[in-house]
């Protein structure tokens, strides 16, 4: 028996040559919003189709509420999928659709109605309940396929990229509706998505997956502020990534090498001198100085750059710098009153400036090509 | 556009000319020929009479279409039961082996019916191919009575139809989304389930089209009866084929070809009204 609402051990998968999933270990706990997060063929809807029972893994072991998943088909699993194409039965009416799963389950009459009727005013659908799916939205299909599957009242919810196909309105509109529903319900959620955005925002915890793997598990503050390896630093936002080198190692503090300047930085991990490290630092860790500001002083510390870019995107200003070591670095300047330094972001290309970061909100990474 | 004009011409022209050659007037022969008498000299005489269409009503013949509908129900049914399977199991397969499968279905038409039929005389006869091979295994002590019986009869109006059920029931089971099949076991449906309450209804205007094909065809299909049936029971096609040519009664043998005309237009009437229910609900 295991604690958790589902648990993975050393799961595998193998289609033909191509291995989709890699020992994978994943625990979730009950009532947990977990989102699977990964670029396109990364395994993340292959582990929902193992939960969902479509798929047979080759290796290890699947538990959901302490069952073992192995012998037990997809209909007698108390799983149920929002399917990413929505997958509702065309020829019967919204109430039908609803109906379908309750109905196996011998629920009948008044008791039916009311469920269903329940479901649908959950998803505020209970006008549509005699149309077909063919006259809804999409958005409206998309909340039809969410109130046919929590109608069973399932332990997990799986949900495939339900918001792929909805506008970017709509798709922010339902990520809260979907957050708020899970938190009502207090069901197990997993949501599959390659939206780092979405993820980030509805999640209690995000798996961060790459060919097959789990590169970092935790919560969406761990996996942005404090990535493990440079495949979720880039991943998961806009990453600046400078490479350095050790020149003098002090644990947990060591001086780097970045071109000309040497900066004393903290890191979790352990390095000799000599190493290659990559420094990351997020856009809007930095701090732009132009070029009359500051002292001497405290110029020295600064790196020197010229502007590339200027995008404007209204409640920021988004700088491309090149600095003159030759690295280009994007940075993300707020509109702040307070703000001497850039009062006012009328930047031109070509501009000179320096930059620099508060120190320790950077991530340090042993080298990787 | 200008040089296309002659182009236009020719191409409606010469259809306009084929379906007034060669089914509007050969058709409008016929009706007028059902309200004709009987001549003895001339196969018609120019006098107008209903007497065709009341003997239409005489029991006996009306017997006869009863047979004719049992028989095409009959194969009907059993061509659904068979070709539904093997339609099923063609979308299931790799779709490299489909093609290949499909051509198979499709080969005995490069043969004509008649001689397919003629065939299955050799393979069913008393001393045929079939009763060798039981009586060589030694499965059977004497050779069956196969030929001229009414399985014989329906096991040939299967061979020739078949294609015709299992062609539309292919085009619509491809067509069905499997994820629809998935999104129903998720939900807790078994085979069963799905199979009455996804597939068939979703496959419908397929089932439709196949029986449609199979059993019109079936009504009129008077040479397997007579090969493989010895003319026993006698059946639409055989009544008009003999009116016109052993009795010569043309117009009695008219009137009966229009009846079986309208027959099968109300069929299809009924078969266009049931498609358009079926895809009003569809997506678009």
């Amino acid at each position: 028996m295991s604690e958790f609402v589902i648990e993975l051990r050393n799961v595998s998968k193998v289609y033909g040559a191509n291995t989709v999933l890699r020992n994978v270990n994943l625990q979730v706990q009950a009532g947990e919003f977990l989102t699977l997060l990964g670029p396109s063929g990364c395994g993340k809807t292959t582990i929902l189709r193992l939960l969902a029972g479509f798929e047979k893994a080759d290796g290890g072991e699947i538990f959901i509420s302490g069952q073992d998943m192995r012998t037990l088909p997809p209909e007698e699993r108390h799983v149920n999928t929002v399917f990413q194409s929505y997958a509702l039965f065309p020829h019967l009416t919204v109430f039908e659709n609803v109906a379908f799963g309750p109905r196996l389950k011998s629920i009948r009459g008044d008791a039916l109605r009311e469920r269903v009727m329940d479901a649908l005013r959950m998803v505020k659908l209970e006008e549509f309940a005699s149309r077909k799916p063919g006259q809804l939205s999409g958005g409206q299909q998309q909340r039809v396929a969410i109130a046919r599957a929590v109608v069973n009242r399932p332990r997990v919810l799986l949900l495939d990229e339900p918001l792929s196909a909805l506008d970017y309105k709509l798709r922010k509109a339902m990520q809260l509706e979907l957050k708020q529903l899970q938190r009502r319900l207090g069901i197990t959620f997993i949501f599959v998505t390659h939206d780092q955005e979405e993820a980030l925002s509805m999640s209690d915890r995000v798996a961060v997956m790459n060919t097959g793997r789990i590169e970092q598990f935790g919560t969406p503050r761990q996996i942005y502020e404090s990535p493990e390896n440079l495949f979720v630093a880039c991943f998961v936002g806009e990453i600046n990534n400078l490479s350095g080198r050790v020149v003098a190692a002090t644990p947990p503090r060591y001086d780097i090498r970045l071109h000309d300047r040497v900066v004393n930085l903290k890191s979790k991990f352990t390095f000799a001198v000599g190493d290659h490290v990559n420094v990351l630092i997020r856009p809007e860790d930095l701090r732009i100085w132009r070029e009359h500001e500051g002292s001497d002083e405290e110029r020295a510390t600064l790196f020197p750059a010229a502007v590339e870019e200027v995008v404007y995107k209204g409640s920021t200003v988004d700088l491309v710098i090149r600095l003159d070591s030759g690295d280009l670095l994007s940075t993300t300047q707020f509109f702040n009153e307070d703000d001497r330094a850039i009062m006012n972001l009328d930047f031109g290309v070509g501009e000179r400036l320096f930059v620099d970061w508060v120190h320790d909100w950077e991530t340090i990474l042993p080298h990787e090509d | 556009m200008r040089i296309r004009e002659p182009f236009k011409l020719v191409a409606v022209g010469t259809i306009w000319f084929w379906l007034i050659t060669f089914a509007l007037l050969p058709n409008l022969l016929v009706i007028i020929a059902g309200f004709l008498e009987r001549g003895s000299d001339e196969f018609v005489t120019f006098a107008f009479t209903l007497d065709s269409y009341r003997r239409l009503l005489d029991p006996l013949y009306l017997g006869v279409l009863l047979n004719s509908l049992y028989l095409a129900a009959v194969t009907t049914v059993l061509c659904l039961l068979l070709g539904f399977p093997f339609a099923y199991l063609l979308t299931r397969l790799p779709t490299r082996w489909r093609p290949l499968l499909l051509l198979l279905v499709i080969i005995p038409f490069w043969t004509s019916s008649l001689v397919r039929t003629y065939a299955m005389v050799i393979i069913l006869q008393t001393n045929g191919l079939l009763n060798q091979l039981l009586l060589e295994l030694g499965l059977i002590a004497e050779p069956l009575e196969l030929l001229y019986t009414g399985p014989a009869v329906i096991a040939g109006m299967l061979y020739t139809l078949l294609p015709f059920m299992i062609l539309p029931l292919y085009a619509a089971l491809e067509k069905l989304d499997r994820r629809l099949i998935e999104a129903a076991r998720d939900l807790g449906a078994g085979r069963v389930t799905i199979f009455l309450r996804i597939v068939v209804p979703l496959t419908l205007p397929g089932i439709i089209a196949g029986c449609m094909l199979t059993f019109l065809p079936g009504l009129g299909m008077f040479y397997v009866a007579d090969l493989l049936g010895g003319a026993k029971a006698l059946l639409v096609g055989n009544l008009i084929r003999d009116q016109f040519l052993s009795a010569r009664d043309w117009p009695f043998g008219a009137a009966t070809s229009v009846m079986l005309t309208v027959l099968m237009g109300l069929l299809l009437w009924a078969y266009y009204l049931s498609s358009r229910r079926a895809s009003r609900g569809a997506l678009p």
